[in-house]
């Protein structure tokens, strides 16, 4: 990085200089000359490039940013008078039955993303060696994550309707129809439902990144481990799962901020309704039918605040755990520390 | 042991088919359905196939209930327009924040990754009054241009292509008399090609799948559908007629089945190379 910019550097001056012999000529002021030198060049490269990208950064994220955290204090709706409340919307938050209450349902989504983790390695580890028609198999696991949302929503709807695909299977391995539940009305289990249609989309793309890991560890190992006859577990205990002990982590970690913000399952499947709602269906619902704007701005600052946090948690475990980049983890440097003190304590 | 190396494979090949079995099973049972007349629908059973897979009736009517035409017409422009817009700002933002020193560097980037961070959805209360107030609401540019933003994931792929472009190439260039403009096009950004396409595929797959933002900009169903927006046709009225649904999901998923048959590779490594840095 530095070295790259003392190099820039340097051809700015040559250009400067090769500038400066046609001032000795006496040229006259040439304005795309002017435009092609160096220095200004430069700067005026930098600024056309960034403009665009910085200017849509700007109106798109953090002026609404800014903007929601101005509207969470106001009593408001999209057009038409609006009344300072303080941090009334706030406290409604926390204590309206259908807001905050609705992050309890995040609950399902973080089970079933980590179910979602487990399958997706297990099919991985399978997947990173030879396989009989293991192309085919990948392709068709990983499919449903380029269907869209909303055409994922109608598939399921319609596989879970009564009488439909998911019974009629259920009913071939024996069992009454009468004995099932509706998946989609009946309460103790319609989330669970909605869950595993994450699970079924999001799978395969996980099980493609974990087959990348595990593609990417040195294959020599591998070879290794065959000749001194390690088997299947021992492989995957020992070779795979600590060189992609990271990338589950973190997948971890995005499986729990996702799953506070789950948004796309239960708002295509049931809108919401038979207690499915989650807090961001929830807030959509204010937003733009009930078109409570400030409760709704006060419910996402809220929900940031939480994902911010849970970010920030991330960052120190990882710090602490596997530490950042080259540096080591914090944890490991204390042990070798502390070691080295009891070996010196020794010696003496 | 010869046993238990048995055992192994069963297992292995028993998982594999029965998660390719539920990965494609609601999609087959879509198909099947798309082909039955409305009476068949009514009469049989889900699994049962249809009497004739030529049956395309279902299509023709779904086609016509959704506007898919306009549909097809209006993401066809969308993703053209969006994916030149974002690859551009990506590679732009990169090149200066890969190739120039100066100060708000590191702030730019923390910038975008922090953005990042902001749930998108929640972000849509006030993003709406933004588009309102520039009038930008049922407008099909207006839409594009709020798609155009690069996102942090772009920009990490395109810089860890530029570190390994050595800048000497650039230096030659300038030396040689090209402007910082010229090295920007004309040098690297063939060279760029990879990331271009990674980028491409994970925006393309994205922006062709979105629906929410477009629903929201995009009002009049008539003129602007697109084709993930044209499906909410079926939640009304249509809304248990699963003939005609699932004719609509299928030529839906259609384009997406072609583009992954054929660039398959391209998809599962853009994927690993994007979740790795993001």
């Amino acid at each position: 990085m530095d070295c790259g910019a003392r190099k820039d550097w340097n051809h700015s001056l040559t250009v400067r200089k090769r500038g400066n012999d046609m001032n000795t000529k006496r040229a006259p002021f040439n304005f795309i000359k002017w435009i092609q030198s160096g220095k200004v060049n430069r700067r005026l490269c930098m600024v056309t490039f960034m403009l665009a990208p910085l200017l849509l950064l700007l109106v798109f994220t953090y002026i609404p940013f800014l903007k929601m955290f101005q509207f969470s204090f106001y009593d408001m709706k999209y057009i038409g008078a609006r009344k300072f409340v303080g941090l009334k919307n706030y406290s409604e938050v926390f204590s309206r039955k259908d807001c905050f209450q609705a992050l309890k349902l995040s609950g399902y989504y973080i089970v079933a993303a980590f179910i979602q983790l487990a399958i997706a390695l297990w099919f991985a580890s399978v997947l990173s060696f030879k396989v009989k028609g293991g192309g085919l198999y990948k392709g068709f696991m990983f499919f449903p994550y380029l269907v869209c949302g909303i055409a994922v929503g109608f598939i399921f709807k319609f596989f879970y309707t009564r009488g439909f695909v998911l019974d009629t299977v259920l009913q071939w391995f024996g069992f009454n129809l009468d004995s099932l539940p509706y998946w989609l009305k009946d309460k103790s289990i319609n989330n669970i439902s909605i869950a595993a249609t994450s699970v079924w989309r999001y799978m395969g793309q996980n099980m493609v990144l974990f087959i990348g890991a595990i593609m990417s560890v040195d294959s020599s190992l591998y070879e290794a481990a065959a000749i001194d006859g390690a088997s299947g577990f021992n492989k995957f205990r020992y070779i795979i799962f600590p060189s992609i002990k990271t990338i589950i982590v973190l997948n971890m970690i995005l499986a729990i901020t996702g799953s506070l913000s789950v948004f796309e399952p239960p708002y295509v499947i049931t809108n919401g309704e038979f207690g499915t709602g989650t807090y961001f269906v929830i807030m959509n619902k204010l937003a733009h039918v009930s078109q409570k704007v400030g409760l709704a701005s006060a419910m996402a600052i809220v929900l940031f605040v939480l994902i911010l946090f849970a970010t920030l948690l991330q960052k120190a475990g990882e710090w602490y755990f596997l530490g950042i980049g080259d540096q080591e983890a914090i944890r490991t440097v204390r042990r070798q520390k502390k070691q080295n003190r009891q070996r010196e304590a020794d010696n003496r | 042991m010869k046993l238990k190396k048995f055992l192994w494979t069963l297992i292995k090949y028993i998982t594999l088919i029965l998660g390719s079995v539920i990965s494609v099973l609601p999609v087959i049972v879509c198909v099947i359905t798309a082909f039955k007349t409305p009476e068949e629908y009514a009469t049989t059973n889900v699994m049962t196939l249809p009497a004739s897979w030529f049956y395309v009736n279902n299509f023709i009517e779904a086609w016509q209930k959704a506007n898919m035409g306009v549909a097809f017409r209006n993401s066809a422009i969308i993703l053209v327009c969006v994916l030149f817009g974002s690859v551009l700002t990506g590679s732009m933002l990169a090149y200066v924040l890969n190739r120039f020193k100066f100060p708000g560097n590191g702030l730019i980037r923390s910038l975008f990754l922090f953005a990042s961070l902001l749930p998108g959805i929640a972000m849509q209360v006030s993003v709406y009054q933004i588009m309102y107030s520039l009038g930008w609401i049922n407008s099909l540019p207006g839409y594009i241009v709020l798609m155009c933003g690069t996102d942090v994931m772009s920009i990490y792929i395109f810089i860890q292509y530029f570190e390994n472009i050595p800048t000497s190439l650039d230096e030659s260039a300038i030396m040689d008399g090209c402007t910082y403009f010229g090295v920007f096009f004309r040098v690297l950004l063939p060279l760029l090609k990879p990331a271009v396409i990674t980028v491409m595929i994970l925006k393309g797959v994205g922006t062709y799948n979105e629906y929410y933002a477009a629903n929201l900009y995009l009002q009049d169903k008539n003129r602007l559908v697109t084709v993930a927006t044209s499906l909410f046709k079926f939640t009304g009225p249509l809304g248990n007629q699963y003939n005609y649904i699932c004719a609509g999901v299928i030529i839906t998923m259609i384009p997406a089945l072609i583009i992954f048959v054929l660039c398959q590779k391209q998809i599962y490594s853009g994927l690993t190379q994007g979740a790795v840095k993001g």
